[in-house]
């Protein structure tokens, strides 16, 4: 997993990225660098086109238009040698479920030609590494939804890629088990690879080194979820009021308010940088705020998330964007 | 890495494929239960239902003579066995209703003139007869010049103008027929059905997704799915000749080296024709039923039921384009006529050619993009 000196330190360059199916541009003009060793997230909901990206970027599809580097190969010309290189967990399970444990990470071995020595000692190795000894002999279609998960990256780790791609790895675990799940992203990490995960989990995003929000085909912004957060151009201030529904239907209909969201007796609201004194706007125009608590509070990937998505905001979607997230760095 | 050494990978990896298809394969029991089901059961079913001598047709007589000799002729009508006497009616728009409810396939009627008619040497009687299935009609036919020497004690018949001699099934059982033509129609039926279903099947459950990210190639997944199925098919294929050898007494007139090498050509077409069908189908129901459409033209046209040579040319053309009717001419040739595949060269070379032009089309359909 060396650095080769000639290529970037990028594990992943794309520039221009775009692909239709017909009329339907589910990818726009996308640009993407990944550090390597790097954890990457694509955070958005589903259908925004962060499935397709990784299918591009793995040489399955073909871009409209765009150039791709990954690990230094011209994808998708290159996208058969780079397989040795790179694994891959798709979002559905995708294994053998009449195969056991054991079977499938056999197969998949024999498949990228480890030889039987190196084979037994990768999955031994793998089978403890994910906690799935006990059921080495199990079939996989009776496994549960962690169990599953584990054994789709211990087989995408079998060739020791050098970079993984993760499609919606967590979508059907438990909290516990995602929490697991990530101790050994950052463990892979750790051991020099780079990794591209999508979610649509704000908690998942946070823990990225690098993020990218994307929003029907666009990247809407991207960055580390620090920088993400502190250029987010909007204040948060939390409202308390006895009648919430009310107040939030009134409020959002200021162009000045990005966003407001109950949380149970408290409501989220989003303020415009434009205003210096949120609050104090807040109380002018709103009079009935002046005897409320407000209270202005750090923001958090969700906020990022709806001010740049425009979520919320659904009589006010044509709105331009704010240039200065979406073009960050 | 040298070429030897990508050949090997290349062996691995379709070696994984087929070690996987075969485990599969085990563990799916009806399936499994299937591969020796399915021959077993056709073959005690078409073995013993597929007659093409007619036997007991159900006809009724309209005796109106009431004669010595008309209860003389249908005497000698029964002992034919081609007919089984249901009724007896008095006239003759009696029995034609009948024909039309379907009771009966046809009628015989004797006018009340019989013993003077075969003092003046005409014709006796009329069959009257539902002539919609022409086997049926057939049959009946042939008894138009039935024989009537045992009741009126004179010989009525010219000697044959022709004699023949009956090779390779003297006492005409259909059988004899039935039984190597079998093997192609249950062999196209199980070959085709296993691989096109094979690729479709990992499609469907989302492994495909899977394997196209790995270094694996079109060609190595293609053979690694068909090796377990030729083992298959020569299982079934000893199936069906040893059995019907023993229970049907259908010999095995040719090498054995020879049959498992016409067989085995006829395995790989099929084989490749159902990978075919599996890049081309979305869903398993779909590839069942281009399967389907395969195996009907495979069961009327390729000459196991009706002589190859019979049908109009158009259908001729479209009955050598299935891999079934070559084998159809290979295996008769070699279990019934002892013959060799240097004497079936034409169709041999056809099947050589089906199979690499298919396993081409289908490696260049698989194609490991998703667009």
């Amino acid at each position: 997993m060396s650095n080769k000196g000639s290529s970037s330190e990028l594990a992943i360059d794309a520039r221009g990225l775009t692909k239709h199916f017909g009329s339907l541009a589910a990818v726009s003009n996308m640009n993407l660098s990944v550090e390597k060793g790097h954890i990457y997230g694509f955070l958005g909901p589903n259908g925004c086109g962060k499935s397709t990206s990784i299918r591009m970027l793995t040489g399955l599809l073909t871009p409209t238009a765009g150039s791709i580097e990954v690990l230094g190969m011209s994808i998708p010309k290159q996208a058969e040698a780079l397989r040795l290189r790179i694994g891959y967990m798709t979002q559905k399970f995708s294994l053998y479920d009449d195969l056991t444990v054991k079977e499938n990470l056999e197969f998949i071995a024999q498949i990228y030609c480890l030889t039987p020595n190196e084979s037994k000692r990768k999955i031994s190795e793998l089978l403890s590494t994910y906690k799935l000894i006990k059921q080495a002999k199990q079939y996989a279609g009776t496994l549960s939804g962690g169990q599953k998960q584990r054994l789709s990256l211990a087989c995408s780790c079998l060739n020791d890629p050098e970079l993984l791609f993760l499609d919606e790895p967590t979508s059907a675990v438990d909290p516990q088990n995602r929490r697991d799940f990530w101790e050994q992203l950052f463990d892979l990490s750790e051991s020099g690879t780079s990794i591209l995960v999508t979610t649509h989990y704000m908690d998942e995003a946070e823990r990225c080194h690098g993020l990218a929000i994307m929003e029907q085909g666009y990247i809407r912004a991207d960055g580390s979820p620090n920088e993400l957060m502190r250029q987010m151009g909007a204040h948060v201030i939390e409202v308390s009021h006895p009648n919430l529904r009310q107040l939030k239907s009134e409020l959002i209909l200021n162009a000045e308010i990005k966003s407001a969201a109950q949380l149970g007796s408290r409501l989220r609201v989003l303020v415009d940088n434009k205003i210096s004194d949120p609050m104090g706007w807040l109380r002018q125009i709103r009079p009935e705020l002046v005897e409320s608590e407000l209270r202005q509070v750090p923001p958090n990937l969700e906020d990022v998330f709806v001010t740049v998505t425009g979520q919320d905001r659904d009589s006010d979607r044509n709105s331009p964007r704010k240039p200065q997230t979406s073009e960050a760095n | 890495m040298s070429l030897t050494n990508r050949l090997l990978n290349s062996l691995r990896r379709i070696k994984a494929i087929t070690t996987k298809e075969i485990r599969q394969l085990m563990r799916d029991r009806i399936t499994f239960g299937m591969v020796v089901m399915i021959p077993l059961i056709q073959l005690l079913l078409f073995g013993y239902a597929i007659n093409t001598d007619v036997r007991n047709v159900p006809v009724a007589i309209v005796d109106q003579s009431n004669s010595a000799l008309g209860r003389w002729i249908v005497e000698a009508i029964k002992v034919t066995q081609v007919v089984s006497i249901e009724s007896h009616y008095t006239t003759a728009s009696e029995a034609e209703a009948a024909i039309t409810r379907g009771e009966i396939r046809a009628a015989l009627i004797l006018p009340p003139n019989l013993t003077e008619k075969l003092a003046n040497k005409e014709t006796l009687g009329q069959w009257l007869v539902d002539g919609s299935d022409t086997m049926i009609a057939g049959a009946i036919k042939q008894l138009r010049h039935m024989p009537l020497d045992q009741i009126t004690g004179m010989k009525t018949e010219a000697p044959p103008t022709f004699e023949v001699a009956l090779f390779y099934n003297p006492e005409q059982r259909s059988a004899v027929n039935i039984v190597p033509g079998l093997i192609a129609v249950i062999l196209t039926m199980t070959m085709i059905l296993f691989t096109s279903a094979a690729i479709v099947r990992e499609r469907e459950r989302g492994n495909l997704e899977l394997l196209i990210t790995t270094p694996i190639k079109p060609i190595e997944l293609m053979l690694g799915k068909i090796f377990p199925y030729i083992i298959v098919g020569l299982i079934q294929m000893t199936i069906i000749l040893g059995l019907g050898n023993i229970i049907f007494d259908v010999p095995i007139n040719g090498d054995i080296a020879q049959l498992l090498m016409g067989t085995l050509l006829f395995i790989a077409a099929s084989l490749t024709l159902g990978l075919i069908i599996s890049t081309i189908a979305k869903s398993q129901l779909q590839a069942m039923q281009m399967t389907i459409f395969i195996i009907l033209p495979t069961i009327l046209l390729s000459g196991f039921m009706f002589p190859f040579e019979a049908m109009p040319k158009p259908a001729q053309w479209i009955a050598e384009i299935l891999p079934a009717t070559h084998f159809m001419r290979i295996i008769r040739a070699v279990v019934l006529r002892g013959g060799e595949i240097s004497d079936m060269r034409f169709d041999a070379l056809w099947l050589v050619g089906f199979t690499v032009i298919g396993i081409i089309i289908a490696s260049l359909r698989f194609n490991k993009r998703l667009d």
